[in-house]
């Protein structure tokens, strides 16, 4: 398992995050933290007229897999369009970091999601999400 | 005997063979090293055997029952009590009160001696090294009573501020000092005795948060003077669930009582109830009896060993660890030096996030714990989000220890720094 998850790719992501750097200006401007563990994450995005994302600029630190993830999405969606960026779900982010993770991982994994969801549609997206879940 | 037995004060290898858990693989082939004793403890089988025994023979609930086994039930956790009491030499066995754990040992008194005595104007010192058992409890009771929260600081290695502690004291009106004796992020050993004296000659009260002292060395509540003092089993080998809470007779008898219900009455009216005396003032309802059954033996355990030999067995690792984790390239180690430490050691590394430190451990059996150890405020002091902490306790040997050091080797080589 500690090799599936310190995988080349997700070691490389984490440590050259794509896009990283603030943008300035931006249309969305949002900073989600794992106050347990000291994970953050800011997203910064551009759209055009039609709501396509032309832009992406990340800043964080923190865990491999948080970073990672952030890395790996902010090249996911740079060209789709709002509608279509806010159709992924968790399951997405973990089909793309290609990992088994632990309960106690979920929520690194999940950061840049809820950068995303919640700095492009509002908290209320992201806890519909959550609630989604309980049981 | 080889040379490293002969560095133990006991027979390691005999005591780890009295802990099942220790025995198991942390994944196929791969030994379990637990170095995260200061989240929680492994429990001896014997401790396991006796909850066992409660509930195959003898389970009944307590204080009420005629039958013969509530008779014994009851015997069974009133000795308990007993053995807690000389555990840590309190005057009667009816200051001891049990409760869930330290975290509800610090909400009684701040619900109840807090919520009687403490007035707008006041002041209740704290320190930034706390845990937020003993800090959020106090920011909830000064919201709606109005005192004021002061925090001794900390400064750079680790140990408080003692000059800031005495001019606190001098300059302010402080009814209450609550802080913890040992760190659970730093191992820092604070003076509690002397900051007893210093609080009482101030007309102040002091709490002690025992968590991470209490399974660790002899205590004596009576030598250290403190009016209040918490901790809890599962920490100290004994069960989950079960804690206690240690205080002056006075004080206690003086308190109005914490939750109400069962067992903490003498007679119920519609009209209005009268209290039980101590400690079932502060018990109600059904106790955890098999916990606190539990807990007794883990105390029997631990005081057959002797606090003084653990206390010393875990300052050896404890020396021995921070010299080996001196040595790994990017460290940075919190906390003081051995002298004034216990044994948690606390560090980050640098270009290894301690979430990715903890997984890469776990990969290798090492179990250590990464986060803020619920201690926000001594990691923003520390300017550190969160940090990976090593904690040892009386079953750990040096190997171990090794084990720690290769396993951050080897970290560094996986984000091949």
């Amino acid at each position: 398992m500690f090799d599936d998850m310190y995988r080349e790719n997700i070691l490389d992501h984490s440590r050259n995050m794509r896009n990283r750097g603030l943008l300035e200006p931006a249309d969305i401007d949002f900073e989600a933290t794992n106050p347990l563990c000291g994970d953050r994450l800011r997203l910064t995005m551009r759209v055009d007229e039609n709501n396509r994302i032309v832009a992406v600029g990340w800043d964080g630190e923190g865990c491999a897999i948080s970073q990672a993830s952030a890395s790996m999405l902010g090249e996911r969606i740079l060209g789709m369009t709002l509608e279509e960026a806010r159709q992924i779900t968790k399951e997405d982010i973990f089909e793309m970091l290609g990992i088994s993770l632990s309960m106690n991982r979920i929520k690194c994994a999940l950061l840049s999601l809820k950068a995303l969801k919640v700095g492009a549609y509002g908290l209320a997206d992201w806890q519909r999400m959550q609630n989604e879940d309980e049981e | 005997m080889t040379q490293m037995d002969r560095l133990y004060p006991y027979d390691v290898k005999a005591v780890r063979a009295d802990f099942p858990i220790l025995a198991h693989e942390h994944h196929p082939g791969v030994p379990l090293v637990y170095l995260d004793n200061a989240a929680s403890s492994q429990k001896p089988r014997q401790v396991i055997e006796a909850l066992d025994e409660y509930y195959r023979t003898y389970n009944a609930n307590v204080h009420r029952g005629v039958h013969k086994l509530s008779e014994a039930a009851t015997m069974a956790y009133e000795t308990a009590r007993i053995k807690i009491k000389k555990f840590i030499n309190a005057p009667s066995r009816r200051q001891i009160i049990f409760t869930r754990g330290t975290t509800e040992g610090i909400n009684l008194v701040a619900n109840t001696w807090g919520r009687a005595n403490l007035r707008p104007g006041d002041v209740v010192v704290t320190t930034v090294m706390e845990h937020h058992s003993n800090i959020v409890p106090w920011q909830i009771l000064a919201e709606q009573i109005g005192f004021t929260l002061r925090f001794v600081p900390v400064l750079p290695d680790g140990t408080l501020d003692l000059d800031e502690y005495a001019r606190l004291l001098r300059e302010e009106p402080v009814r209450l000092v609550t802080v913890m004796h040992v760190s659970n992020v730093l191992g820092t050993i604070n003076p509690v005795a002397d900051m007893a004296r210093q609080a009482h000659e101030a007309g102040a009260l002091i709490l002690v948060d025992a968590a991470q002292s209490a399974p660790h060395m002899p205590l004596d509540v009576q030598a250290l003077d403190v009016d209040f003092l918490a901790f809890s089993g599962h920490k100290m080998a004994g069960p989950t669930g079960i804690g206690v809470l240690y205080g002056k007779r006075e004080l206690l008898e003086a308190m109005p009582p914490w939750m109400g219900g069962g067992d903490m009455i003498s007679r119920v009216t519609l009209e209005g109830s009268t209290w039980n005396e101590l400690p079932y003032k502060f018990e109600a309802g059904t106790p955890s009896i098999a916990q606190a059954i539990g807990l007794g033996v883990a105390v029997d355990y631990l005081s057959a060993l002797g606090m003084d030999k653990i206390q010393a067995h875990e300052h050896a690792l404890t020396e021995y660890a921070l010299e080996r984790l001196a040595e790994i390239p990017g460290i940075t180690l919190y906390g003081p030096d051995v002298a004034q430490r216990a044994g948690v050691t606390s560090f980050t590394l640098d270009g290894v996030h301690p979430h990715d430190i903890a997984q890469i451990l776990d990969s290798v059996g090492v179990a250590i714990r990464a986060g803020h150890h619920c201690a926000q405020p001594l990691h923003d002091f520390f300017g550190i989000p969160a940090s990976a902490r090593a904690s040892y306790y009386l079953y750990n040997t040096f190997e171990e220890i090794d084990a720690l050091a290769n396993g951050l080797i080897k970290a560094r080589m996986t984000f091949a720094l």
